[in-house]
């Protein structure tokens, strides 16, 4: 591990809505240091309404994310040592400003109400034994469930950072939300209509982009999206989902 | 300086989001109240979502002798007795219930062989009693809650709202008032019950597995409207944080290590543990393997960070990386060691707040009409040490508890009366306060400087000169943070400098209260230690002490606990049969 004695330079976006400029900070370096390390002592010593958004500063909560030089990250899960020279962090590009790298994110949780929730078949419902299942069975969803919430896949998704579509598209996060529904062994509802509908899984042309930000590894397209279109054209058609079939189906993790 | 503010008028509010605020207010919606749900973070980012290792209840599903009496009795035991004993009680019995609902509520669990979920061994569990989701089973009972109470009729939830102050009128909770992180915009809220869910005070340590939110704001809180709180010289410090980097200094380290096989090591390559507990070995009870842990730095033979060696690579890297993915990423990416490959180095960090608001162990009721608490805010449960995996089915037994005594308070009594307009107005002028002193002195200077002195003086050994010291300088500090300002910036849209004044204010509260009951306690009990009493003093066994508001300030006071009935005392007596795991990697 290198010990860096030379500052490191920080620049953060800094500003509201619709004004708004980098400021560059020297902030001394402490080994193992993480670019929230910087953050929060350029909060404490330099800009005291530095506004950032953290919790757990251990990658569990999905708070503080960002753009690090450009891709999008968590900041406690960035070691400063991973980035020669100069480190620019930027707030999410996809939601509106609030102040300086925080985000107005609201939009995902109203998102995440109009997804019916967990619901066991009736039978299961009233079943007075615990419920069994194979930890197989189990493993198909558990990939899902490790999502922390940190949205950066909603940042990078082109249908709504680039397009905007946030009428149209439900994004990559509450695909992974639906397949941990529609997968979990004990589910019994159908969210098929509403994936084809106004979750818009369709508008989804796999990309990829959202699962090589995730943070937590998951597959977000391969595990998720593609079987949930494969889901749905069964009852439905799409045309991307075609082509995915015939260029072969792909299996990942 | 404008202080308008909106009216928010609701049946029960509930403060906090974690694992007891959500609980709590879903079986208040349940029992048909209007609910509103505050939170400081966004929903979902609560503290309780690092929680790692599991959530303990004899389930039996892998050691089938398990019962409620083994998990009471651990309990118990694990707690020095200091527990309360009829929450104790209500716990190891309504634990595994709760569990099973949570998966019928779409939790999902590690599964045994026969299908059910599965359950690991953890420090001074008789049985192997934590139900898990690899390691990361807080992340699975807030997003299974969480889902579950948006879903609910009459809920509204209030993101990055923080309560700054609770009124009473006659004896009874009112309301609170808040401020909103995103523009500053101030709120009352008007409520016919509150249920305080508010989590643990953490953050007043400098090394720390605590998320930034736990500034001990409940505890502070529910003391300045009049309750009182207990047990607040019980601190937990986790055996194993991380210790190096620097960077990542208190990150924790999951128990589930040790549960796994992991052992310790001190830089001879010496197991200790067989000199501090043989028969328990690195499973012994938390605040034994913390002192055992600082015990070796302190006789030189620490590593070079001053901590010890806790190796799992003796396990499969496939093993390792299904059973503890966070742990091996969280190593990997930060400390860039493979613990598939070698140990790790970890030393105590804080971790939990045994002490808290003291309530009704049945309803969690205060002494403070309409005004309830549940989870890390509240004490009791744990008595002087709490086992881990205790804390997650604490929030959900209690939380529905809580919820409901909230609920049917709230339908009992009619419309909640008005606060008194010149305490609102006295509220917000204090609130407001540091954005009008530009001048004033940092908050982040005051809250690392506070930090500071509770890490060297409130340490694993505690003793007379140095608790008496670090009072003194909490009450510096407290008289210095009169006039703190907010660093500078005096705008109020999204401000942390701002906020940090608020959060510096209730962790001074629970400072005050620390160095006040160790210093009352003059034993070594739990995690309590002092090297001027080094023993546990039989007649202080069922003493706790409690802190309260009086006319002079902050009193404490040893008040007897109810004695634990003779059927109770005959199962923590009892001798349970050792449980032989068979090996199945
Ligand atoms: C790293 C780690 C691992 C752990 N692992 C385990 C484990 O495996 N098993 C186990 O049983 N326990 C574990 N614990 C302990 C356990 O997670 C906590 O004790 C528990 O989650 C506390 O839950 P809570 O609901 O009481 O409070 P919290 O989860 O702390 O939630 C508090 C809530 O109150 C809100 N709040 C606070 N102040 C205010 C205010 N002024 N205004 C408005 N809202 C406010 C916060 O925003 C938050 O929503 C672990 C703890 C840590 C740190
Ligand atoms: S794969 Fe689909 S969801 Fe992911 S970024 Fe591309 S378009 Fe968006
Ligand atoms: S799927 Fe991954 S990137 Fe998207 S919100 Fe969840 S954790 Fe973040
Ligand atoms: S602070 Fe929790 S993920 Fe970074």
């Amino acid at each position: 591990m290198t010990v860096s004695i030379s500052p490191l330079k920080l620049s953060v976006f800094r500003g509201e809505a619709d004004r708004g400029e980098m400021v560059a900070y020297s902030v001394p370096v402490r080994e193992g240091m993480v670019v929230l390390d910087a953050v929060l002592w350029a909060q404490a010593n330099l800009a005291p309404d530095l506004a950032v958004r953290w919790n757990c500063k251990a990658a569990k909560c999905g708070s503080c994310a960002a753009e690090v030089n450009g891709f999008p990250r968590l900041l406690c899960k960035s070691p400063v040592d991973d980035y020669a020279g100069e480190i620019s962090v930027r707030p999410m590009a996809a939601f509106p400003l609030i102040r300086d790298l925080v985000t107005d994110v609201s939009w995902n949780y109203e998102v995440n109400k109009r997804i019916p929730e967990f619901t066991p078949p009736e039978a299961d419902q009233h079943d007075p034994e615990p419920w069994r299942m194979q930890q197989v069975d189990v493993d198909r969803v558990i990939e899902f469930r490790k999502c922390i919430e940190c949205f950066l896949c909603q940042d990078v998704c082109h249908v709504l950072r680039n397009h905007g579509r946030t009428d149209a598209y439900f994004g990559p996060r509450f695909m992974v939300r639906m397949a941990s529904l529609e997968m979990h062994p004990k589910d019994g509802l159908d969210r098929r209509p509403l994936l084809k509908g106004d979750a818009g899984v369709g508008f989804c042309n796999i990309t990829k982009c959202c699962q090589e930000v995730c943070p937590e590894h998951i597959h977000i397209t391969d595990n998720a999206i593609i079987p949930l279109k494969e889901r749905t054209a069964d009852a439905y058609f799409d045309p991307i989902r075609a082509l995915t079939r015939r260029l072969g189906r792909r299996s990942a993790g | 300086m404008d202080t308008a503010y909106e009216t928010v008028e609701t049946d029960v509010l509930v403060i906090g989001a974690g694992g007891a605020g959500l609980r709590g207010a879903i079986a208040a919606a349940e029992s048909g109240c209007r609910v509103t749900v505050i939170c400081k973070s966004l929903l979902g980012k609560a503290h309780t979502v690092m929680a790692e290792g599991g959530m303990a209840a004899a389930l039996g599903n892998v050691a089938g002798q398990d019962s409620w009496e083994a998990h009471f009795a651990d309990t118990m035991k694990g707690g020095k007795l200091l527990n309360n004993w009829r929450m104790a009680e209500i716990h190891a019995q309504e634990a595994p219930d709760r569990v099973l609902e949570l998966e019928r509520w779409g939790a999902v669990f590690d599964r045994t062989h026969s299908g059910l979920i599965h359950q690991r061994p953890f420090g001074a569990h008789t049985y192997p009693r934590l139900a898990h989701i690899g390691d990361r089973t807080g992340l699975e009972l807030i997003r299974t809650l969480q889902d579950r109470l948006v879903h609910r009729q009459n809920v509204d939830v209030h993101m990055e709202v923080t309560v700054a102050r609770l009124f009473a009128s006659a004896g009874r909770i009112v309301g609170a008032l808040a401020y909103r992180r995103a523009d500053g915009g101030l709120l009352l809220y008007r409520a016919r019950a509150v249920l305080l869910a508010t989590g643990g005070a953490g953050r007043i340590y400098r090394v720390t597995s605590n998320s930034w939110e736990c500034t001990g704001d409940g505890t502070a809180l529910a003391y300045e409207v009049g309750a009182e709180l207990q047990d607040c010289e019980m601190v937990q410090f986790h055996p194993t944080g991380m210790v190096w980097p620097a960077g990542v200094r208190g990150i924790l380290v999951t128990e589930g290590v040790r549960g796994e096989g992991g052992v310790l090591r001190n830089k001879d390559g010496e197991r200790f543990m067989e000199r501090y507990d043989p028969e328990r070995m690195e499973l012994s009870s938390r605040d034994v393997v913390a002192r055992a842990i600082n015990s070796e730095v302190v006789a030189g033979r620490g590593t070079d960070h001053g901590g010890a060696y806790l190796d799992i690579s003796h396990k499969s890297p496939d093993y390792i990386r299904r059973k503890l993915p966070s742990m091996y990423e969280q190593f990997l990416k930060l400390a860039r060691v493979d613990i598939t490959k070698g140990p790790m180095e970890v030393a105590p960090t804080i971790h939990y707040y045994m002490g808290g608001v003291r309530v009704d162990p049945e309803t969690g009721a205060t002494r403070v009409g309409g005004l309830f608490a549940a989870g890390e805010v509240t004490s009791g449960l744990h008595g002087a040490n709490r086992l881990g995996g205790n804390s997650l089915t604490d929030l959900l037994v209690f939380g529905k508890r809580v919820g409901e005594a909230a609920a049917a308070h709230a339908l009992q009594h009619g419309k909640a009366g008005a606060p008194r307009s010149p305490e609102v107005a006295e509220a917000i002028a204090c609130l407001l306060g540091p954005l009008q002193r530009p001048e004033g002195e940092s908050p982040y200077r005051l809250q690392a400087e506070l930090q500071d002195l509770c890490s060297k003086y409130a340490p694993i050994i505690r003793d007379k000169p140095g608790l008496e010291e670090g009072l003194s300088r909490v009450a510096d500090l407290a008289e210095r943070s009169r006039t703190v300002g907010t660093g500078g910036p005096t705008g109020r849209v999204f401000n942390p400098g701002w906020h940090t004044a608020q959060d510096l204010r209730n962790m001074l509260v629970n400072a005050e209260a620390l160095f006040r009951s160790a210093l009352a306690r003059k034993e070594s009990r739990g995690a309590h230690t002092r090297s001027d009493y080094p023993n546990p003093d039989p007649s202080l066994a069922t003493l706790n002490y409690v802190v309260s508001e009086g006319t002079e300030g902050m009193t404490v006071q040893g008040i007897g606990a109810e004695p634990i009935p003779d059927g109770l005392v005959s199962i923590i007596n009892r001798s349970y049969e050792k449980y032989t795991p068979e090996e199945t990697e």
